[in-house]
């Protein structure tokens, strides 16, 4: 008798208490890099997640419950992207998940999430996370795609017709090659040099030769620190005048400390987040950019990145859907997250449809120019 | 081209050949003494750039100061892994001991990544950023810096290992140790010396190096391997073949990005290096083995 309401109580606890938890709380997934290679990326996510759930649920959470964000870290790993996956999905039984930091580990889960029908918010950039659209996959930084279309259309604009190219030759590297290829003859570009370097070389000045005997009237650069830096330094070395582009990739201070005197005068298209301090008033990232900025400086007591950002994007719009719908259902997440429309988050405004599962254009980036160690708007 | 540009790519080349170069100088050193190849040369290499670094911004030294202090302690260092790591298997095959480095090595890369982070550092140039342009070719003063270094310390290598009777203790040692303990040298002591010295020429290079090529907890994996395809271009063991099998590389390298492609330019070094291997195996300026029956 005595094991049989032993068994019952055990009984109870699953099957009563366990939902009766799980009522008032909303369990949100987040996957991220918060070591490893790509922690640069990882670590203001993580904090950016902490921070939101402490911001959410102190003014109340969200349709009256608490929401709490389940972190895992990847250590930028794929089979450790897969692992965390798999226990976001089976054991903590999340409505959604924020992340993976990283592309390529991306690619690795998002079957897993189009099988259990659990929405992913990425915050990686590669277009093919979205292209072709995956019914429960979506992302939240801006596509290469416009950051090159960005660039190039700046080019156009000052007249010129031939470009050089120098991309490195890591996956983000090769996207952005594919993109410039593709994209330059549109516009009426031609590329005249096509040049690479690996992500560990240490001097580009061969490459650049190169590009100095071609009629090249200006050179992009696709590529993460610190390869882009020498390159910087090695243009002013050669002493060519070309205007040099660099890719969103190196928008951050990291860039300009390491190149120093080299960055002056260096052109490239960045989320609104570096330049929040320009952007005039009436524009309506302004106020969220302004105070994400804020709470986070004062928070962790470092500075911004516009990594931090994608997640503040991804986990607000889940917030968001849920809101919208009343509902904190996987399936009408989904459905709502593909409904919104003029959502003002830190890397732009996101016009979300079924047909596109990034909702942003080229419009996210603004054109900067590095000035005196410092990010200047390009009026 | 121009003219002037092929002269540009051939500096290139010496110039990041240099870097290769001195990264080989260390692998000779202890490869005369001890006969096995310290996978944690590049290792030391990137220890004399982060230290220096470290030095610089933590403890707002100057240049000179923060330079002596990485390389100081690098060379400390590099002593400590002979005692710790070396010394307790020095009966073992040499096999044995190779694999015992490259454990040092990603030990070593761990410790820098958890203190020190995995961001990419730089270092102030000694004497200014501004090209010097000879003829319409351009070369940084920093380059000219480490040209100088490096043939400095090869210099000072050829004359240690043949003139003084240290370095030529520590040349019997790799030779036969048995003999060498027989007349009298301290085995221990000399391997002890070898390894304190290539760290210490190591942390020199890589103190060098960072202001051109910037610093991280993990460049000395590729500066290591590219070290070591010097060595064995230039012939293993020999201090003028290692600097000389670094520039070959370098250039090798910075024609190969510059005339024919620059996607494949590691590809085209390595190909040379085969190329090599299958021809020459004891390296352009190796002598082949002679054995005396």
């Amino acid at each position: 008798m005595k094991r049989f309401f032993c068994c019952l109580l055990i009984l109870g606890i699953f099957l009563g208490f366990a939902p009766a938890f799980g009522e008032d709380t909303i369990k949100i997934g987040a996957l991220f890099s918060v070591t490893g290679p790509a922690s640069f990326l990882g670590e203001p996510e993580k904090n950016t997640a902490l921070m939101l759930q402490e911001q959410i649920n102190a003014r109340g959470g969200v349709l009256g419950k608490k929401i709490e964000i389940v972190i895992y870290d990847d250590e930028t790993d794929v089979n450790k992207a897969v692992l965390a996956a798999d226990k976001l999905l089976k054991r903590d039984n999340v409505i959604a998940v924020v992340g993976p930091t990283t592309s390529g580990n991306t690619f690795a889960i998002e079957e897993k999430f189009e099988k259990a029908n659990i929405p992913l918010i990425s915050c990686a950039a590669a277009e093919k996370i979205v292209k072709p659209v995956k019914k429960w996959i979506f992302k939240t930084p801006q596509s290469d795609r416009y950051a090159a279309i960005k660039i190039l259309k700046h080019i156009k604009e000052r007249k010129f017709s031939k470009i050089a190219i120098i991309t490195v030759s890591d996956g983000f590297g090769q996207a952005g090659r594919e993109v410039l290829k593709e994209v330059a003859p549109t516009l009426g570009l031609e590329i005249v040099a096509d040049e690479v370097y690996g992500p560990k070389d240490t001097d580009m000045t061969a490459q650049l030769t190169k590009i100095k005997n071609t009629p090249a009237q200006a050179i992009v650069c696709w590529g993460t620190n610190p390869g882009p830096a020498v390159i910087a330094k090695n243009r002013v070395q050669l002493g060519i005048q070309t205007p040099l582009y660099m890719s969103h990739g190196v928008a951050s201070p990291k860039f300009i400390e390491l190149s120093g005197s080299a960055s002056e005068g260096i052109l490239l298209p960045a989320g609104r987040l570096i330049v929040a301090d320009e952007i005039p008033d009436k524009h309506p990232q302004k106020p969220v950019l302004v105070k994400y900025i804020k709470d986070y400086e004062t928070k962790f007591k470092s500075p911004i990145s516009t990594f931090g950002g994608h997640a503040w994007d991804a986990i607000m719009l889940v917030v968001k859907a849920i809101e919208m719908g009343r509902s904190a259902k996987p399936a009408d997440i989904r459905a709502n997250l593909e409904k919104i429309r003029n959502f003002v988050g830190t890397g732009g405004v996101f016009n979300f449809s079924p047909e596109d599962h990034n909702g942003l254009d080229e419009r996210a980036f603004e054109m900067v120019v590095i000035q005196k160690g410092d990010w200047k708007l390009v009026k | 081209m121009e003219l002037a540009s092929y002269f540009q790519l051939l500096l290139s080349g010496i110039t990041v050949g240099s870097i290769y170069g001195l990264t080989a100088l260390g692998f000779t050193i202890i490869f005369n003494t001890t006969g096995i190849i310290n996978f944690a040369q590049g290792e030391f290499v990137m220890l004399g750039g982060m230290l220096a670094v470290f030095a610089l911004k933590g403890f707002k030294l100057g240049v000179l100061p923060s330079i002596f202090i990485s390389v100081v302690v690098t060379t400390i260092i590099g002593a400590a892994i002979e005692r710790i790591t070396i010394r307790p298997v020095r009966g073992g095959a040499v096999l044995n001991l190779i694999i015992a480095t490259i454990g040092v090595s990603i030990f070593i890369r761990g410790v820098i990544m958890f203190v020190f982070g995995k961001d990419t550092y730089g270092f102030p140039q000694f004497t200014g950023d501004i090209p010097l342009t000879f003829w319409g070719v351009a070369i940084m003063p920093q380059s000219l810096w480490v040209i100088a270094v490096t043939v400095l310390l090869l210099l000072w290598l050829f004359f240690f290992f043949k003139k003084t009777i240290f370095g030529k203790a520590m040349l019997a040692c790799s030779h036969d140790r048995k003999a060498s303990y027989l007349v009298g040298i301290s085995v221990n002591k000399m391997v002890l010396a070898s390894f304190a010295i290539s760290a210490l020429v190591g942390a020199i290079g890589g103190a060098i190096l960072t202001p051109i090529t910037l610093t991280s907890y993990d460049v000395g994996i590729m500066l290591g391997l590219k070290g070591f395809s010097a060595c064995i271009i230039g012939g293993l063991g020999n201090p003028f073949g290692a600097a000389f099998g670094g520039i070959i590389l370098g250039i090798l390298e910075s024609f190969g990005a510059g005339l024919i492609s620059s996607a494949y330019k590691d590809a085209f070094a390595f190909f040379i290096l085969l190329v090599l291997l299958f021809f020459r195996p004891t390296g352009l300026l190796g002598l082949s083995k002679i054995e005396r029956v």
